[in-house]
């Protein structure tokens, strides 16, 4: 349980393979509130944060939790938090606080039936409308969405990467069954693993006096770590290169076009999918996290059956693949889309197709995965 | 169809989990084919007969979840009353010899009883029953996972400290089974 990297292959849960991947990207802080089902992954930190010099804190809640991860980046660290929908409600505030400071933090949601308390043990993918736009204002989010264990280990990985390469919030939208269940995962060398740290500020402290000044490119200014003489003032007033608040209509518009910008940009770069046999298909599904995987037997199946099918597994949900899904609109005679949830992406999907092809849903409130059977007898329908 | 759903029953604290664990890691990480373990979660799971179950497969696995065992491992009584109504026609039931009675079973089910808590605690060991059992699985059904595989997966899945008693219990439940096996061979199965 020492080693920074667990280097090897292993039959893990999606959780654990979570908190390994936290580790693995060079997280040593977590502070968290145990919620069903996500308690896995801060069961697993408890013990392994020490082990590498790392931090772990139980906190009273997810307000709290949200929080302390922004000042333990400010302070240095790479940091994360892990929760279900309950919990992930709570800590919106502080996903839109560490986007306007440009806070580089992980959240991890594993979702499960909700609203509400809903159903604590059981699976849903009702928080992906909620990830995107959970929080007040306008801003832009990166989200994550693996099917396996092993993309949990991947994705979560890849979550700490985007969110120092970018310095914004980064969240890692699972689900109960990916989170729970166990299956063979391989865990590169520490030497093959790609990891982003952050970008610091070429000047030293004394010269210094325009933090958030950006190139005009990127639009992402450096991140001066605490405690070694720069002076930052972080705030999420809206405020100006300086970091001070900037009460104004100008002011205002510029600093959230140029941190919306700095994701919107790089959209293309930021998309991620896995592509079957969409370009001749007449009927193409496009789901993600546990739906996406169970999609894999419906699509065999009613390929097997003569029918020309193909899938979109969508790797990342936010940004949305807006013209992917457009380009797939003038191909295919229906897309469909399965999720655990009453018709959250699946708007999204309408959106980007803009009317040249149908859209349709199959939707569940939650507490199961659609079966097989009830995609492909969707497929089947859709393509009479 | 490679799939083969397993689904293992019992009662809380008989390591039905590590039992499950430890099968679907002998077939993941040491025969090279897919495997998916999952657990019975939730309030059901706590108290009283709870479940989990392994799915094997030569091709990557869509549905996580054993819907339809095609092998059933039954501990005690409780948890074959809970979930003798999913047992399917055709299916392969393995049972504690002494600790389970079955009833309502359907169709064709061939009904292997194995007395593992008697042979563990013959053991000193009444832990190790559920590992008697996968010792006795394997035995019937090889075409799933062998036995240096389960060996394997038991040394790096148990505490050292009772690695040896863990070791004979499955040696113990591996014999029985291949006995079963010749005896089957030359008898009529018995079936419900």
């Amino acid at each position: 349980m020492y080693d920074r990297v667990l280097s090897g292959i292993h039959f893990m849960s999606g959780n654990i393979a979570c908190a390994e991947g936290a580790i693995a990207a060079g997280c040593r802080f977590f502070a968290g509130y145990p919620i069903t089902p996500s308690s896995e992954i801060a069961e697993r930190l408890a013990a392994r944060l020490p082990a590498v010099g790392g931090t772990f804190i139980q906190m009273e809640d997810e307000l709290a939790s949200s929080i302390a991860i922004a000042g333990a980046s400010w302070g240095g660290l790479k940091s994360m938090t892990a929760t279900s929908g309950p919990g992930f409600s709570l800590m919106q505030e502080h996903i839109g606080y560490a986007f306007m400071t440009e806070t580089p933090v992980v959240l991890v949601d594993i979702q499960r039936g909700g609203p509400s308390t809903g159903l604590p043990t059981l699976v849903g993918q009702g928080d992906m409308m909620q990830a995107r736009w959970g929080s007040h204002g306008d801003y832009e989010m990166i989200a994550l969405c693996p099917a396996s264990p092993q993309e949990l280990f991947d994705f979560t990985l890849r979550a700490f990467n985007l969110a120092e390469r970018f310095r914004t919030p980064v969240l890692v939208m699972s689900d109960e069954v990916v989170g729970h269940m166990v299956e063979r995962v391989e865990i590169p060398t520490a030497e093959a693993l790609e990891i982003v740290e952050r970008h610091q500020p070429p000047s030293p402290p004394e010269e210094l006096t325009l933090p958030y000044h950006t190139d005009e490119v990127n639009r992402i200014p450096p991140m001066a770590p605490a405690g070694e003489g720069y002076r930052v003032n972080m705030t999420g007033l809206t405020h100006d290169e300086r970091g001070y608040p900037t009460m104004n209509a100008e002011g205002q518009d510029r600093l959230v076009r140029r941190l919306v910008g700095k994701i919107r940009q790089h959209a293309d770069e930021l998309e991620l999918c896995v592509e079957d046999g969409i370009e001749d298909a007449d009927v193409v599904v496009i789901a993600y996290g546990i739906t996406a995987r169970v999609s894999q037997g419906a699509v065999r199946r009613a390929r097997e059956a003569g029918l020309k099918v193909g899938l979109l597994r969508l790797q990342v949900a936010w940004p949305f693949p807006d013209a992917r899904i457009a380009r797939l609109a003038e191909s295919a005679r229906a897309l469909l889309v399965p999720e655990i949830n009453l018709g959250q992406l699946v708007r999204e999907v309408e959106r980007a197709a803009h009317g040249a092809t149908r859209v349709v849903a199959v939707s569940h409130a939650g507490g199961h995965y659609p079966a097989a059977d009830t995609i492909l007898a969707a497929i089947e329908e859709v393509n009479k | 169809m490679t799939r083969t759903e397993i689904r293992l029953a019992g009662f809380g604290g008989q390591g039905i989990g590590r039992a499950g664990y430890i099968l679907g890691k002998a077939i993941a990480l040491h025969e090279g084919r897919e495997a998916v373990f999952t657990q019975e979660y939730g309030p059901e799971s706590r108290g009283g007969a709870s479940s989990s179950s392994v799915v094997a497969s030569d091709e990557p696995i869509d549905e996580p979840f054993a819907e339809h065992p095609d092998i059933w491992v039954v501990m005690v009584q409780a948890a074959f009353d809970k979930y003798v109504s999913r047992i399917k026609p055709g299916s392969r039931l393995l049972i504690d010899a002494d600790l389970v009675e079955t009833h309502d079973l359907p169709e064709r089910v061939e009904v292997l009883a194995i007395p593992c808590m008697r042979f563990a605690e013959a053991l000193s060991a009444k832990i190790a029953a559920n590992v008697v059992m996968l010792g006795c699985l394997v035995a019937v059904t090889e075409a799933v996972v062998s036995a240096e595989s389960l060996r394997e997966s038991i040394r790096t899945s148990l505490p050292p400290r009772t690695l040896q008693k863990n070791l004979e219990a499955f040696e113990r439940g591996l014999a029985f089974g291949l006995e079963l096996r010749e005896g089957a061979d030359n008898e009529p199965v018995r079936t419900a």
